[in-house]
């Protein structure tokens, strides 16, 4: 038999009765799964997720949920085929053994994979302090018991709602709050709403939005302590300014933090950024050399991208998830020249104050800004953002048709002021700063050093930082 | 039944508030909200609006309860 013969009845084999686990049963999970019985897969396949729910979709939390339209338990998602899978639900992996290829579940028990598709996410980073954090009114969003009890508690409803940071899940609470005519409170960090998503022309604008929708907003303001009642119930807040806020219902949105711990002492590229993989979702190990059987997908997963110079891209984004696991899932029962790369321009979007938000591409990449369609008044406007005389993002207020546009600009590396489409244009379409706000503030994140001296010794490895 | 909007793709036409209002509503001029889990009846009604759709953003199942076989 030939070596092409022979590796072409390799994938054969593992395709009819080889054994894959999925660690994580959200959308990236699922939709993995699927791929992999649409191209053949006749496999074992086992998927564990730490939640004891059946794979549910997450943006609908923030609003028609929050709101009470919708029950937190009515957001299943769709199957697009059977995929006879072994499911693991309510149990969470702990650990991950490479030399035995075997993954250890929270109940002691060890599921052996041939290949792994690591999509574990995010959770909500908690307030920082715990006995603040477990007084009852504090509260996350990020899964459906958060979501169902922070709606009961907006029902009841609250005398005033403190949300602490503005960004997207931030901002559509205080949305929620709004819509639900309850007096809200946001309290930022940074110079305005967005500010680290879409920069501070665009925070400003996002401000003045939620002012004129009666929120109460303080920026450049921290939460120094939340303090409770004899009951244990949050009753009041302290800004940095000295100034109290009275609550009591306390939204912390203070951003993700990814579901990397369990793979500690596994060896892979892992850490606060993520899972480091290649743009076909294999996983790279600590030394950055690319693994044959562990692959990655959806929030956790951060990979080289073609448009953005090669730089790292960890993409909380719903697309995200859902192409990256095609993509993976593709290419864990193929082989080169077979492989198919997750080339994703990243897009989302925010509903909030009854505004459609919007955006293509990496807004921070770009450090300018110009406005190329529609009225900054009546908030119904396209904007662009540019990078050394390239576009590199746009972001719209009710304007979402005109992004595919933008998009195609984007992705054929289009210069910056970008062409306008030619309609709606506004009288000044003058580049200005973008402002967003300095990445290079002191966190307490791990550094990866190279360490050794002989080329063989030569290894990497992570040194937390201790503050 | 189960759908899921990709709300990277709609545009805002709102062709499916019209064909379904009970299930899609508009936030504001462009935001789309929907009700994920619609009641079975509404069926024809969300087939319908997934036809409309210019730009084909809606996902309906194509499996029965039944079907999913979840086994936990």
């Amino acid at each position: 038999m030939t070596l092409r013969a022979t590796v072409a009845e390799l994938v054969r084999e593992f395709r009819a009765s080889g054994r894959i686990v999925i660690v994580g049963a959200s959308l990236a999970g699922l939709r993995a799964a699927e791929t992999l019985r649409e191209e053949g897969f006749t496999g074992s396949l086992t998927i564990i997720g730490d939640e004891p729910y059946e794979p549910y979709d997450r943006p609908p939390l923030s609003k028609q949920v929050l709101k009470g339209w919708v029950p937190a338990d009515h957001t299943k998602l769709p199957r697009m085929r059977e995929v006879d899978a072994d499911w693991r639900l309510g149990v969470a992996a702990v650990g991950l053994d490479r030399a035995t290829k075997q993954v250890r579940l929270a109940n002691g028990e060890q599921v052996p994979y041939d290949r792994l598709l690591i999509a574990t996410g995010t959770r909500a980073r908690q307030w920082p302090n715990p006995a603040e954090a477990a007084l009852r009114g504090v509260h996350t969003i990020r899964s459906r018991d958060d979501a169902e009890q922070l709606q009961k508690e907006l029902a009841e409803p609250p005398s005033r709602v403190l949300v602490i940071g503005a960004g997207f899940i931030g901002s559509e609470v205080a949305s929620v709050c709004r819509e639900l005519d309850i007096p809200v409170t946001v309290v930022e960090r940074g110079s305005a709403p967005l500010v680290g998503a879409l920069g501070g022309v665009i925070g400003a604008i996002a401000a003045q939005l939620q002012r004129d929708h009666g929120v109460d907003l303080r920026c450049g303001l921290g939460v120094s302590s939340l303090e409770g009642d004899s009951g244990g119930h949050v009753r009041r807040a302290q800004l940095s300014d000295g100034s109290i806020v009275d609550a009591d219902v306390v939204v912390a949105s203070l951003g993700s933090i990814r579901n990397v711990e369990w793979l500690e002492g596994s060896g892979l590229a892992a850490g606060f950024w993520g899972v480091g993989c290649d743009a076909g979702g294999r996983a790279f190990d600590i030394n950055g050399v690319v693994t044959d059987s562990i692959f990655v997908a959806g929030d956790v997963a951060r990979a080289p991208h073609v448009l953005y110079e090669y730089q790292f891209l960890a993409m909380e984004h719903w697309d995200n998830a859902v192409l990256g696991a095609e993509a993976a899932a593709h290419n864990m029962v193929n082989l080169e020249p077979d492989y198919r790369p997750h080339l994703l321009l990243p897009g989302f979007w925010s509903g909030q104050f009854g505004v459609n938000i919007k955006s293509v591409g990496v807004p921070p990449f770009g450090d300018e800004i110009v406005f190329t369609q529609g009225s900054v008044e009546e908030r119904r406007f396209a904007a662009a953002y540019g990078h050394r005389g390239r576009i590199v993002a746009a972001v719209t207020f009710d304007h979402g048709k005109w992004l595919e546009y933008y998009g195609k600009l984007i992705e054929h590396s289009g210069p910056f002021p970008p062409p306008p489409p030619g309609w709606d244009q506004p009288p000044d379409m003058k580049p200005m700063p973008a402002e967003f706000p300095d990445p290079r503030v002191p966190t307490a994140i791990p550094d990866v050093v190279l360490t050794g001296h002989a080329p063989s010794g030569r290894t990497a490895e992570f040194r937390p930082r201790h503050h | 039944m189960r759908i899921v909007v990709d709300l990277n793709r709609c545009q805002g036409y709102a062709q499916c508030v019209y064909l379904a209002h009970e299930v899609f509503r508009l936030n504001g001029q462009e935001a789309l909200t929907y009700e994920p889990n619609p009641d079975d009846q509404r069926r024809l009604q969300v087939e319908r609006a997934a036809a409309a759709c210019p730009v084909q953003a809606i996902v309906i199942d194509r499996l029965d309860g039944e079907e999913r076989g979840e086994t936990s």
